[in-house]
């Protein structure tokens, strides 16, 4: 029996895998420890299960655990990856290379570090959302210190050529940040391979708690450091100050070993799923999906289904199926997606776009009631488009001269 | 976002979709809204030429979900009434019937402004010079 409501915004957010709460319960009761308590057993313990976590958490990412850097997220990640660089190498430049696609706590670091003197270049990217390696290497200066590009976008899942970024961040003697919250735990990551400096990742992103993250920071070949952003007791190397969130971490170690387990086993089992999602809905009449489909993460797809308004596509089962759309008709500003818009869709496709996120626990038969339903709706608000009727009629909907709000 | 239920029984059963034959010198079209701001509707009367009645209203709406019951609710008013009636509809009356939450008040002004644009279109075909209606910010 098909339990309802269906959960696709597994981009959003990802329900805890039970085996990771029952590693966590009892470090909020027994094991209570402050991490940093070095004088009893209620501290030693603490400091031995941070210390395994690490060693799990290191070995999803090919990294050394001693590089691990525990945060409260992703966010505070990209904020002390982004300006800790800033400021730790204000002597060797000013100068910070992003894209236009970035999750807006990069992109709204970087214009805090524009306020304090830093210059910032806001590579566009190409109608696959890929960016071009090309004007990336245009763009390097001698003031250059550092390249922040995702390593997968969150809305449409591209999967940014990380290897070939850090090869020219590299040459040319910057580093390489990577907001790596989407990928990591869901296909494979290895900083050494990818040669990444610097990257932020979280643990409810994939099947851990909320409220804990880490930075890989790397040590060796450079040794890099940031400067701290949180100043206290000097935890994490003097990177993060704060009580370590033990029961966070012990879930975010737990997440992590499952995920490292567990990643070519789901990824076939949802890939298969997204695609058979994924290749139903392309049967409608004018639908696009966004995004370059060879290098994207397994299990997203983000699709525009012309002449129907994404929320009020929603509001058609949303009852049913929680998934996110690029329209923002609730949002004062009414501006659909700033991603998709990068992509150089027109706000009519932006606003017409749904984001499937699929996950561990998605089922053949969520998928195929999530195909009907999608499918039901969209003939039923195209019936109800005026927009519809005159592409119907052969009408260029792009000359008309509308009255804009 | 949730929705009144007034809000989802138009939208689950929207009444007087259709079209009207634009080219007839009975039937008014507003056609407002723009695809870039996720938000087309387009409202049609038939209105009797004798009486000054309107006999039957459609609508098609691009739009999310309080768009579409702005507009079906617009039409089950409009049915009924005469053209001079029609004009003193405020959008303020479809956001209180409907519960409309501040950040959809846009919907409602949108079928206000599609009734005028529709009656307007009715009145230039039959000679009747323009309504002026004040602007708006939406």
């Amino acid at each position: 029996m098909l339990k309802l409501p269906i959960y696709l915004d597994h981009n959003s957010t990802t329900p805890m895998d039970p085996r990771v709460l029952e590693a966590m319960i009892p470090y909020f009761t027994e094991n209570f420890g402050n991490a940093a308590s070095r004088n009893h057993s209620f501290g030693w313990h603490a400091e031995e299960a941070v210390d395994y976590a690490r060693e799990q958490i290191a070995q999803l990412i090919g990294a050394d655990p001693k590089e691990i850097i525990f945060t409260s997220g992703a966010t505070e990640g990209n904020n002390l990856g982004i300006k800790g660089v800033y400021e730790m190498y204000a002597s060797k430049g000013n100068h910070i290379i992003t894209c236009t696609t970035e999750h807006k706590a990069v992109l709204d670091t970087c214009k805090h570090l524009e306020k304090l003197g830093a210059e910032v270049t806001y590579l566009e990217v190409q109608p696959d959302g890929l960016i071009d390696l090309k004007a990336l290497e245009a763009a390097m200066r001698p003031t250059t210190i550092l390249v922040a590009i995702m390593y997968a976008n969150n809305e449409i899942g591209v999967i940014q050529p990380v290897k070939e970024i850090s090869a020219i961040a590299k040459k040319h003697g910057a580093l390489y940040f990577s907001d790596a919250v989407q990928a990591v735990g869901k296909i494979p990551v290895d900083v050494i391979a990818d040669g990444i400096d610097i990257m932020s990742f979280t643990a409810h992103k994939m099947y851990g708690p909320k409220g804990v993250g880490a930075l890989y920071v790397r040590r060796k070949n450079p040794r890099v450091k940031v400067t701290a952003q949180i100043d206290g007791g000097g935890h994490e190397r003097g990177m993060r100050s704060g009580t370590l969130n033990v029961p966070g971490i012990v879930g975010f170690g737990k997440a992590a070993e499952i995920a490292r387990l567990d990643m070519a086993g789901d990824t076939e089992r949802i890939s298969k799923l997204r695609d058979k999602l994924e290749n139903a809905l392309k049967v409608i009449d004018e639908t696009y999906v966004n995004g370059n489909p060879a290098h994207r993460l397994p299990h997203v797809s983000n699709i525009s289904f012309k002449y129907v308004e994404g929320e009020g596509l929603m509001m058609g089962f949303n009852k049913d199926i929680a998934l996110s759309s690029g329209s923002a008709c609730t949002s004062a500003s009414l501006e659909p997606s700033y991603v998709l818009k990068a992509l150089g869709l027109g706000d009519d496709l932006a606003h017409s776009s749904l984001r499937f996120g699929l996950g561990r626990y998605t089922t053949e038969e969520q998928i195929d009631y999530t195909i009907t339903a999608v499918t039901d709706t969209v003939l039923k608000l195209r019936e109800m488009s005026p927009l519809w009727e005159m592409f119907k009629e052969g009408i260029d909907i792009d000359a008309i001269q509308w009255a804009h709000h | 976002m949730a929705y009144s239920d007034k809000v989802i029984d138009h939208y689950s059963n929207p009444k007087n979709v259709g079209t009207l034959d634009k080219a007839s010198n009975t039937v008014g079209t507003g056609l407002v809204g723009a695809p870039e701001c996720g938000d087309v509707m387009r409202l049609q009367i038939q209105v009797d030429n004798a009486t000054g009645i309107i006999t039957d209203a459609k609508f098609k709406t691009f739009g999310c979900g309080s768009a579409i019951a702005s507009s079906s609710l617009a039409t089950e008013w409009l049915k009924g009434k005469s053209v001079d009636e029609a004009v003193k509809i405020d959008n303020m009356d479809l956001v209180e019937e409907l519960n409309l939450p501040p950040v959809k008040i846009h919907c409602s002004v949108l079928a206000e402004d599609a009734i005028k644009a529709a009656i307007n279109d009715y009145r230039s075909k039959n000679g009747l010079e323009q309504l002026v209606f004040e602007e708006r910010i939406h």
